[in-house]
């Protein structure tokens, strides 16, 4: 059993991993024009301070003994009403310590590849401010100790999210996005909220300790409903099948945050809430069914949709749809797969950065034309990009020795326990992998250049090209390092449980289906983007590219199915609100200002018409008063 | 003496006075009307005061005294001071105070 450690020594500073990251995103927004000049040093310098006490953590950690690598850490008590109490307090295990070493390191990698990208963007202050507030919230994420503390990391995420895809607001495109983004997430928010409520009435706490220690009592029904709100949240955040329709729009924000938040991190925030609520999960059947079958149509619907775009970062987007998909397939598959589900997000938020950085740095070159069909031919220009999007490109297909290849197929074989079918739909779709991000390979870098007319590429900055090596060397390296040296398996085991794969087929017959797959793929790749030469305009295409280009009609099937009566509801409300109740209180508003009109002209200033009224309001009193008596 | 014939006499000095302060233009004339119904109404306490045959009816006559002699004060006061600006008695003219 793991016990809880003190934070002491080099662990007392966990608070200051995230509040570094949210000091300078504090100075930098409140700081104003002041802080322009040094302002994104000053976002590099915080994220990188958080980069290194990360790493002198980890040494620390591995200083302990497995059964001794969870730290906690209690600020203050933060919610005391009643029953209910929430600490602001941080756990630091060694879910979390990968976590905060994926977060810290890659961001300030692209940190720093935003100093060059964004240098002639005139809100560079802001733009950093925006990145530090995302980092020190997506930790604040991942180093709670409890559901309520990791809510806020989980909507501070979510609200540096929409800020950046907005960061470029003067585009109506890019505010519209920001706004869907923002709106579908909320749906996933309200999973996790009631996940939070349920708990809280179940476990009658919502720390990590009390809620899992105590699962094992709770009813079955209980758990699974827990389970799917849970996967509700997740879906949201990770953009999975039904809620996955933000992520592509979510490619108007800058490049930089389309590699952060939109393909390494905040986006795999759903995948660690499943892994880190495992407890839940063993014991929730239906919730952990729910969890693959909604990975496994993702990972189809992401690269179909990955396939038809010619937009490189919206197929990079549909391509980090289909990878999340297989984490969070293989976090649905129990203890067999959780460990190769954060594996295998580990090297994607290397692998994925290094793409999308790859994509921004040519870009950069094209005078920020995204068309793929007007690329082509950029290994000429662009020697260092073309090389590091190499290496992520056979990361990412599984090639072996590259980093994708050891997490991939560990959860290829570890879907074959599940089933036959959930093992071939995950082999059928490394193949379309295969294929989409060679097309995308291909068009970008090989073949005939196809540029537009005023279009001179080079070779981004050092500044630019740094990053990418770095997260290049990740692409090749990091699946092996982890695996061979760092024992993935048993550094993970202790937090999130681990057993061997019991599948019909060995390990071997697995990789060799998913290098068979992924060679097909290449192959029909090459066949028709390299021999044949790439239209500039998009051709007609067939049924399925069509529907693969408007991404699977998603937005129709939202449109119609939500937005379409909601815009209803409130047209017939609107008409209501003026037609009933603004009509009534105005039409009594009306009636009581015309009879004013009328009563007024009584009031003629004529003194002697007044004495009249008196008069006759005297006689018809004593009038009165006769009668009265009279009778 | 029947004492009701006070009683109608007051009543007859009273409406003169109520015709009067409508039918007549002249402010001094009007307020001369208004004397009269405050007197009509003096007699009429007076003579209740006779028929009971106790004080207060005589009582609350000098009180109307009292207060009409004040309120003479004031009315002329005004009278004189609208002749002033407008050259004019006659209550009809001073109508600004109207809707």
């Amino acid at each position: 059993m793991t016990e809880l450690m003190p934070a002491e020594g080099v662990f007392s500073l966990i608070w200051l991993l995230i509040a570094l990251p949210l000091a300078g995103a504090a100075v930098l927004l409140f700081g104003g024009r002041r802080t322009n000049a040094w302002g994104p040093y000053l976002g590099i310098l915080t994220v990188s301070a958080s980069a290194l006490i990360g790493w002198l953590m980890l040494l620390g950690m591995l200083q302990n003994s497995p059964e001794q690598r969870t730290f906690d850490q209690t600020l203050f008590s933060w919610v005391f009403v009643g029953d209910f109490k929430a600490d602001m307090a941080f756990q630091l295990d060694q879910l979390s310590m990968v976590f905060v070493l994926l977060i810290t390191t890659v961001g300030a990698l692209i940190h720093v590849y935003s100093l060059g990208y964004m240098s002639h963007d005139k809100d560079r202050r802001k733009f950093f401010g925006f990145l530090n507030l995302f980092i020190g919230a997506m930790l604040i994420l991942v180093l709670a100790n409890n559901y309520l503390l990791l809510y806020v990391g989980w909507e501070g995420v979510g609200l540096a999210s929409y800020l950046l895809i907005g960061f470029w607001q003067h585009k109506p495109s890019a505010a519209a996005a920001a706004k869907k983004a923002f709106v579908i997430n909320r749906v996933g928010d309200v999973g996790l909220s009631l996940a939070i409520m349920l708990m809280f009435v179940t476990f009658g706490s919502v720390s990590f300790e009390e809620v899992f220690g105590n699962a094992g009592q709770a009813s079955e029904g209980t758990l699974n409903a827990i389970g799917l709100l849970l996967l509700l949240a997740a879906a949201g955040k990770s953009a999975q099948f039904p809620l996955q329709a933000w992520l592509l729009d979510a490619m108007e924000g800058p490049t930089p945050v389309s590699a952060l938040i939109h393909a390494a991190t905040m986006v795999t925030a759903g995948v660690y809430l499943i892994a880190r609520s495992n407890a839940i999960f063993d014991l929730a059947e239906i919730a952990a069914l729910a969890v693959v079958i909604v990975g496994v149509i993702t990972v189809f619907m992401g690269a179909v949709i990955g396939s038809a775009k010619d937009d490189i970062k919206k197929s990079l987007a549909g391509s980090t749809m289909s990878q999340i998909g297989y984490m969070i397939t293989a976090v649905g598959l129990g203890p067999v797969g959780y460990v190769f589900g954060i594996f295998h997000l580990l090297t994607h938020g290397v692998f994925k950065a290094g793409l999308f950085l790859g994509a921004g740095s040519v870009m950069h070159g094209m005078n920020d034309n995204v068309n793929m069909r007007r690329y082509g031919a950029v290994r000429t220009v662009m020697f260092i990009t073309f090389i590091t999007f190499a290496a992520g490109w056979l990361s990412i297909m599984g090639i072996p020795p590259f980093s994708g290849f050891w997490s991939k197929d560990e959860i290829i074989h570890a879907a074959f326990e599940k089933g036959l079918l959930t093992g071939i739909l995950l082999i059928i779709a490394a193949g379309i992998t295969g294929f989409y991000m060679t097309r995308m390979f291909i068009m970008t870098f090989l073949g005939k250049a196809r540029w537009e007319p005023d279009v001179h590429p080079h070779e981004s900055p050092k500044v630019m090209t740094i990053p990418l090596i770095i997260l290049a060397l990740g692409s090749v390296f990091l699946g092996m390092a982890l695996l061979f040296w760092g024992n993935i398996e048993t550094w993970l085991e202790p937090v999130v449980g681990y057993a061997e794969v019991d599948a019909p087929i060995s390990t071997s017959v697995a990789i060799a289906l998913g290098l068979l797959a992924v060679g097909i793929g290449v192959l029909v790749a090459y066949l028709m983007y390299q021999r044949r030469p790439v239209p500039e305009e998009a051709p007609h295409g067939s049924w399925l590219t069509r529907a693969a280009r408007e991404e699977l009609y998603g937005n129709q099937v939202n449109h119609a199915l939500v937005v379409a009566p909601t815009l209803q509801t409130a047209r017939v409300v609107s008409v209501l609100d003026a037609k009933g109740i603004d009509g009534a209180v105005n039409g009594s508003a009306a009636f009581v200002g015309a009879l004013s009109g009328r009563l007024r002209r009584f009031q003629t200033g004529f003194v002697r018409s007044y004495a009249l009224s008196m008069v006759g309001g005297a006689v018809l009193v004593v009038l009165a008063l006769v009668l009265v008596r009279a009778s | 003496m029947n004492p009701s014939n006070y009683i109608v006499l007051s009543a007859i000095l009273f409406s003169i006075g109520a015709v009067g302060v409508l039918v007549r233009r002249n402010a001094i004339v009007v307020f001369m009307s208004v004397e009269l119904m405050l007197n009509a109404a003096n007699l009429a306490f007076v003579a209740f005061a006779n028929m009971n045959g106790n004080l207060d009816g005589q009582t609350v006559a000098f009180f109307v005294m009292v207060v009409a002699a004040a309120e003479v004060v004031v009315g002329l006061a005004i009278i004189v001071t609208i002749f002033r600006t407008r050259r004019s008695a006659s209550i009809d003219e001073p109508n600004l105070l109207k809707y």
